[in-house]
């Protein structure tokens, strides 16, 4: 096993690109072989992140030089416990969402495969780089394939909504070049590691300048990372896309949060001197507020490919407040509600269709503004009567998935939405000193988001499986029922083995507070010595 | 050279943004690739400016920044014109479908009415 280890970091980032290449070949008409490679390929990449997660759960932070070049100089990929559970998250998720295309969205449009693919090399790569110029790149390679997957399936809604979409995020593309060479300027370097050693070095006069980029790059992230006021184009391009690749879109959100979460802890830690903890309080209050945004967005939509988005902006402003407060053990539940959060969101993402399918089989799609209650959403006598009535199979998992996801999405018992809420609310109220004002803030506003959430999907509930809901049986292909048994099994055996995560996410969050462990475990890694040099005599003619 | 440079990347970038932020979705994207642009030489600025100074190591002479210019940002620069390029067409097709579908070439699809 040991033996596999550096090698075996490339392959999240190998494995995705050699598919997209295959797959792309793979024209005509062999759908069903290329459904096959995708299905396998995906899945392939959770059991390789499930491989990574043993090894660093022993080995600690494991680094791969790319073409054996030295640290500072070359690219590293770094696998530590954060980069690690996130690339787990990546392969539940996508492994989900690659089953639900199979029932039928893979076909909506051309090239779906290939740019699922690129998605998740974007993604894997975001994750494991250990340089910043490389997070760009896999940035844009994510932010390539986004573009035509939001787009997949065509229509208006998808078009404009994917025109805002692409404009904000060229945007935050310039933004984040722009820190990048503010930061190369002052800093000389761009590899994440070095720049975080060489941080005492830096003159007190250009500590402006420093401040400045980091402060720019913290924009560009957080563009992506859906916090308030940059998160207007969220809701409109996660509701137009389609269900899996929504479901996959609630991975890129995340990535802005890593981006920051690991900037922000390897060069502003405690030991930072005057740049320790630099624009906390912009990211606490920034995450405040879109959390209360979030949660009065959820109580006021009707939808629920609307409730699911705001769910995502809601936790979104969670991670960024419980990062913005410092506290090794909120950055520690904030991890497991990061788990929690995005698998239960992308579960919604994947039940919306289903769900409006048992609905609106009948009668016309909705309408767009949909606030006035349809003629026949009430249950008088002179409805069809309950009693005696055959209440379908597929309806019946259908609700029980949809309580299950509800419950997971609102934090209430027993799932481990609720144990992601509590580890967060005792966390908060555990500071030495008393609670702060922030923390009670926090507090007051998980508690609302909670309520909220509740009410939005009781009432999308109420409406979807009682009032209207329940006259046709929705007809369920078995891999979209598969793909959502997935995400919503992952949550319960979450909630089922909350203690072992959460005591990962806990050594997660510790190693995030001494980033020399990351720093040291980067710029020592040494280059293997190549053949020439192990064998002398080779090197020499004969 | 310093000034020269400075003025250029402000005007760019001003232009840029002012075109983003105007209705129509060619000013859009015009206002996109001068704002590339603009991010493009200053990227190339922060290798620090100097003339005659290729990145190359010549044998007999220190390998230093006194003698060479920084080639860093000239790759990275060159990454970037590529990506930047690529999602630029990319961003044109998706305009010529916006196009298409409504009609219109508002960003919202939906022409003010006066």
């Amino acid at each position: 096993m040991t033996t596999l280890m550096p090698a075996l970091m490339i392959a999240p980032v190998l494995l995705p690109l050699v598919s997209a290449a295959v797959l792309l070949l793979i024209g005509g008409k062999r759908g069903r072989l290329r459904s096959l490679i995708n299905v396998a390929a995906t899945g392939a990449g959770l059991i390789v992140a499930a491989l990574l997660l043993r090894e660093v759960e022993s080995g600690g932070v494991a680094v791969y030089l790319a073409s054996n070049w030295q640290a500072p100089f070359g690219i590293v990929l770094v696998a530590d416990r954060l980069s690690v559970l996130m690339l787990v998250l990546v392969g539940l998720v996508s492994t989900g969402a690659a089953l639900y295309a199979e029932a039928g969205w893979s076909r909506a449009g051309s090239y779906f495969h290939p740019l699922f693919q690129m998605q998740l090399l974007g993604l894997n790569g975001a994750f494991l780089t250990g340089d910043l110029f490389n997070l760009f790149v896999f940035f844009e390679v994510l932010l390539a394939a986004s573009y035509g997957l939001q787009l997949h399936g065509s229509g208006w809604t998808r078009v404009r909504s994917g025109m805002h979409y692409i404009a904000v995020n060229l945007l935050a593309s310039s933004l984040f070049l722009i820190g990048l060479a503010v930061l190369y300027g002052v800093m000389g370097t761009l590899s994440m590691a070095d720049i975080a050693d060489k941080l005492p070095l830096v003159p007190e006069r250009d500590r402006g300048l420093l401040h400045a980029s980091a402060a720019i790059l913290a924009v560009a992230f957080l563009i992506k990372g859906a916090i308030w006021p940059l998160n207007a184009w969220l809701v409109p391009a996660y509701t137009a896309a389609g269900a899996p690749v929504a479901a996959l879109f609630v991975l890129m959100t995340k990535v802005g949060f890593y981006a920051v979460l690991r900037l922000w802890t390897l060069l502003f830690s405690a030991d930072a001197g005057a740049s320790a903890y630099f624009g906390g309080g912009v990211l606490l209050a920034g995450g405040l507020l879109t959390l209360a945004l979030g949660s009065a967005g959820l109580v006021a939509s009707i939808r629920l490919e609307r409730i699911a988005a705001f769910s995502v902006i809601a936790s979104a402003g969670v991670l960024m407040a419980a990062l913005g407060m410092h506290s090794t053990a909120l950055v520690a539940a904030a991890l497991f509600y990061l788990v929690s959060a995005t698998l239960s969101a992308s579960a919604l993402f994947l039940l919306v269709e289903l769900v409006r399918r048992s609905g609106a089989g009948s009668s016309a799609p909705d309408p767009e503004p949909d606030t006035t209650p349809e003629e026949d959403d009430n249950l008088d006598d002179d409805q069809l009567p309950l009693i005696g009535r055959v209440f379908p199979v597929s309806l019946a998992l259908l609700g029980l998935a949809f309580i299950a996801s509800a419950l997971l999405v609102a934090g209430l018992p027993p799932l481990s939405g609720f144990l992601a809420k509590v580890a967060l609310l005792s966390a908060a109220a555990d500071t030495e000193g008393g609670i702060s004002r922030a923390a009670w803030v926090l507090i007051a506003l998980l508690l609302l988001s909670g309520l909220f959430s509740t009410i939005a999907l009781a009432r999308a509930g109420i409406r979807h499986f009682w009032s209207r809901g329940g006259q046709v049986a929705p007809h369920l292909r078995a891999a979209e029922g598969g793909a959502i048994a997935l995400m919503i099994a992952a949550g319960c055996v979450l909630s089922v083995f909350a203690e072992p995560v959460m005591r990962y996410a806990a050594a997660t969050a510790a190693t995030l507070e001494a980033p020399r462990l990351y720093i040291d475990a980067v710029l020592q890694a040494h280059a293997r010595p190549g053949p020439a040099a192990a064998d002398p005599s080779g090197a020499l003619p004969p | 050279m310093e000034v020269l440079l400075a003025l250029v990347i402000g005007v760019l970038a001003g232009s840029g943004i002012w075109l983003v932020l105007r209705p129509r979705t060619f000013q859009v994207v015009l206002g996109l690739a001068l704002l590339s642009y603009a991010v493009n030489l200053f990227i190339f600025s922060m290798g620090s400016l100097v003339i005659d100074k290729p990145p190359l190591v010549v044998p007999g002479l220190p390998a230093n920044l006194e003698h060479y210019t920084d080639p860093m940002p000239q790759s990275l620069v060159l990454t970037a014109i590529v990506i930047g390029f690529a999602t630029t067409a990319l961003f044109l097709v998706v305009l010529l479908a916006a196009r298409g579908l409504s009609g219109t070439d508002h960003v919202d699809g939906e022409q003010d009415t006066p």
